[in-house]
């Protein structure tokens, strides 16, 4: 069996966002980038999968949509254990646009097991995973929070209200991963960084796909506005604020 | 980097470094950068959540970090890959022992292992020495300790009690002896003892297993700070040490012991740079959450002030932690062409850097107890607290101004190491400071009607490096062979040689980073170049106004040309500390 995890290459979570060109775009200035951190703990679990499977899991591979300056973040991840990477050399426009582009490639390369984190930390459009199985014509599975092999067999778990949810299904399939699905990304390890250098890392040219979105403008949430105290005794004021000024009731 | 002079330790007095000579942090690579964050998020998982159960001193929870280190494989950084380690270089070292220098009392006990108790052996030991215990001390299957000072042998460490004779049949020496202050004493597997054969002159360094019969090691100490860090005496009763476990030539055991020093000096600038940051961080944090008088404690001049030094100070002595680590690589480099032993080219290039490894010592430990003592009083009465990590960050500090050699030794080492290098021929420094010292009217160089900014930061170093020739002039000429007893006189001088290669550094750094990020980008670090710069001036002017009000001699003269060398065009000091600081704030961390 072979596990493929669609990674995001996204702003570190600290990143203070600004924009730039009137809010129409992202100032990348100084931004420190990670693997989407639902992407990575999918890769995580993969990890745990295949050192588990006595060899029955043949690779893991990542994959990510991006251009070069987004190879460090899938070294990072062939540093945690990914045995190849693939990048597809394109400055990802929208959820389509990626999963257009990843379905061309996985119609040529294929795998038993796709990962993709449920959104990306940046643009949270949660669309990706649920558009790549439909271009693939293959089961989807959403907000997995566990999955094994078992006996051959494909073993989920999904969060669902007030409990679990056990599903089984063939492959090849895309697992839609929440973050339950491991308690914390593995750190890469001495070895892992110096092996990562040698893995391969396959770069595949983008084919025409138009997106279907277009971002028109970005704007910051509005900073939070002073704290007004009242004295206790005062809730004629209290309800005058709240009526007139926060008008929540 | 081609065609670049390797200076001698100290040459920096005499000798100018270009830009495109020095390296600087901004210039990590990929993978020293995905080493750092393995280190980061290290601590980040396995030290944090734990910081107050690891203060508790329980071996057993430093043994498993330290193991759970070693399978990352961050205790084998610095070890060659023969040995299981991973061969990096000294700027990755350097770079790994700062981002786990923000770890509190496990940053101390990691690098008494991966360094002063591991890198002995990697670096004197035989093959089989290190076949049996580095390739262990790499992977944290063993831990290891370093085991110098006695009761009676601090900083004179050559005078050192601890006895081994050779047994009868030839096959073991037998050890006597008592040492102190032992970092991971309670737990590490192996020691490197330092003790004199018979009554040999100069001591020679052991391997000694902890279950050897006879090594008694008491009780942990009760420590100010790094509580989670084990301290103990140990005791060598009658020890039986097999005769192969003589780590390099009888009687090589006090170089071995130095060059160690003069590495762990070095390092330890990288581990206090580290926890500056730390201290910077909550700092920036702590003000940008708390309010007084309706607003942001961070909003107010005061506090700013606070930060911006805090800041200004760390990224200087960053980058002459860089500088030399890079300066140290090449010179491996070097060394390794001249077919030089394959284990000792590290450590003859790291003990090379004498007096920039003490200059590190001395003046990183020192920024670091600024920085943690103004963290605790940015957070004001929290900043007593016992809860607060600034608490913890403060009493740890203090250690770094005392252990890998007292600040009193370092900064004797500092102008006296320099002078006895040029004593020895290794570069000219009397012949300048003599001809310099024979025109004092016209000693300052002026300004010049087209200087630009960096050639005038140029002019300032090099008018202070004139105070230091003139300072060493004077000194040896009044006192001779008697300076080494003029301890103050001396230690002005270390103070200006401190205060020109921290500065020197971090000019050279700036201007290398315009290259990289362009006017614009570089204008924060001119402002910490002008502060740092201007404050220089000043302390230099005071440290050689001290020595030459010492010295007598020709008092007024050599004053008014101090006077004159450190005078420095003013600048809205003010303003550039509230902009450095407005950048931390905005970042809300040291991001610079």
């Amino acid at each position: 069996m072979k596990i493929l995890v669609c990674i995001s290459n996204v702003p570190d979570t600290t990143t203070k966002i600004k924009f730039t060109n009137n809010g129409t775009s992202f100032d990348k200035t100084d931004v420190q980038w990670i693997i989407n951190p639902w992407d990575e703990l999918a890769l995580t679990r993969a990890m745990d999968i295949k050192d588990a499977s006595g060899g029955a899991i043949e690779s893991v591979t990542v994959i990510n949509v991006g251009l070069a300056d987004s190879e460090p973040t899938i070294r990072k991840a062939l540093a945690i254990g990914a045995d190849k990477g693939i990048r597809i050399n394109a400055e990802p426009k929208d959820s389509y646009f990626v999963a257009a582009q990843l379905a061309e490639v996985l119609k040529k390369e294929s795998f038993d097991i796709i990962l993709c984190g449920i959104e990306s930390s940046d643009f949270n459009s949660s669309c990706t995973g649920g558009m790549l199985s439909e271009l693939l014509d293959v089961p989807s599975v959403s907000s997995v929070s566990f999955l094994n092999i078992e006996n051959g067999q494909v073993k989920i778990k999904r969060e669902i209200d007030g409990g679990n949810e056990s599903v089984s299904t063939s492959v090849p399939f895309v697992g839609i991963v929440q973050k339950g699905i491991a308690i914390e990304p593995r750190i890469p390890s001495m070895r892992g960084i110096m092996s990562a250098r040698t893995k391969p890392l396959q770069v595949f040219e983008p084919v025409q796909v138009d997106a279907l979105v277009e971002y028109v403008n970005y704007e910051l949430p509005q900073p939070k506005s002073a704290c007004k105290k009242i004295e206790p005794e005062n809730v004629k004021e209290l309800v005058n604020l709240l009526h007139n000024e926060a008008k929540l009731i | 980097m081609e065609n670049k002079k390797i200076l001698k330790s100290g040459e920096f007095l005499v000798e100018e470094t270009e830009a495109k000579n020095v390296f600087i942090p901004e210039e990590f690579n990929e993978e020293q950068k995905m080493i750092a964050q393995t280190c980061q998020d290290f601590l980040e998982t396995e030290i944090y959540p734990k910081l107050d159960e690891i203060d508790t001193g329980k071996h057993e929870i430093m043994v498993a970090a330290l193991k759970k280190a070693g399978e990352l494989g961050l205790l084998g950084i610095a070890v060659p890959e023969e040995y299981n380690g991973f061969g990096q270089n000294f700027v990755t070292q350097m770079l790994a022992a700062e981002t786990i220098g923000a770890g509190y009392s496990f940053s101390v006990a990691f690098m008494a292992h991966s360094g002063i108790g591991t890198l002995p052996i990697a670096y004197y030991g035989n093959d089989e020495q290190r076949k049996k215990y580095v390739s262990k001390l790499a992977t944290g299957e063993l831990i290891g300790a370093y085991c110098l000072t006695e009761p009676n042998a601090g900083s004179d460490a050559n005078s050192g009690k601890t006895q081994a004779k050779l047994s009868e049949d030839g096959k073991h020496y037998i050890m006597n002896g008592q040492k102190m202050w032992i970092t991971n004493a309670g737990f590490a597997d192996l020691q490197t003892v330092f003790a004199k054969i018979d009554n040999d002159r100069c001591l020679s360094a052991f391997i000694v297993e902890r279950n050897y019969p006879g090594v008694v090691i008491n009780v942990d100490e009760k420590k100010m700070g790094i509580k989670g860090s084990s301290t103990a005496q140990i005791f060598y009763n009658d020890v039986k040490v097999p005769v192969e476990n003589l780590v390099g030539a009888r009687g090589e055991g006090f170089r071995v012991a130095l060059t160690i020093l003069h590495m762990g000096r070095i390092k330890l600038g990288a581990n206090v740079l580290g926890a500056a940051k730390k201290a910077i961080n909550d700092s920036v944090r702590y003000a940008n959450e708390r309010k007084q008088f309706g607003v942001l404690i961070s909003t107010f001049g005061a506090i700013k002030h606070k930060l911006a030094e805090q800041v200004i100070k760390t990224f200087a002595i960053e980058s002459a932690v860089y500088r030399v680590s890079s300066d140290i690589d090449d010179l491996i480099e070097q060394n390794k062409k001249s077919g030089m032993d394959k284990g000792r080219v590290s450590i003859e290039a790291i003990s090379h850097y004498a007096v920039e490894a003490a200059i590190l010592k001395v003046y990183s430990s020192e920024v670091l107890d600024f920085v943690v003592d103004e963290a605790v009083q940015i957070y004001g009465g929290m900043g007593y607290s016992a809860e607060m990590t600034v608490e913890k960050g403060y009493r740890d500090s203090r250690i770094n101004r005392i252990f890998e050699g007292t600040n009193e030794i370092n900064r004797l080492l500092v102008s006296d190491t320099a002078m006895k290098k040029a004593m020895k021929g290794e570069f000219d420094l009397f012949g300048i400071a003599e001809k310099l010292s024979a025109n004092l009217s016209n000693i300052a160089e002026k300004k010049n009607s087209n200087e630009n900014y960096y050639a005038e930061k140029k002019r300032y170093i090099r008018n202070f490096k004139k105070v230091a020739l003139l300072a060493i002039n004077a000194a040896t000429k009044k006192f001779d062979k008697k300076l080494i007893s003029e301890q103050e006189v001396l230690n002005n001088i270390s103070d200006i040689m401190m205060e020109i290669y921290i500065g020197e550094s971090t000019l050279l750094r700036v201007e290398k980073l315009e290259t990289l990020k362009g006017n614009e980008g570089v204008k924060i670090y001119k402002d910490m170049l002008d502060v740092l710069v201007f404050d220089s001036a000043e302390k230099v002017r005071k440290s050689a106004v001290d020595a030459f009000s010492a010295i007598e001699d020709n008092v007024d003269k050599l004053i008014n040309a101090v006077n004159d060398l450190t005078d420095v065009l003013s600048v809205n000091i003010k303003n550039a500390r509230r902009r450095v600081a407005d950048k931390l704030i905005e970042d809300n961390k040291y991001k610079f």
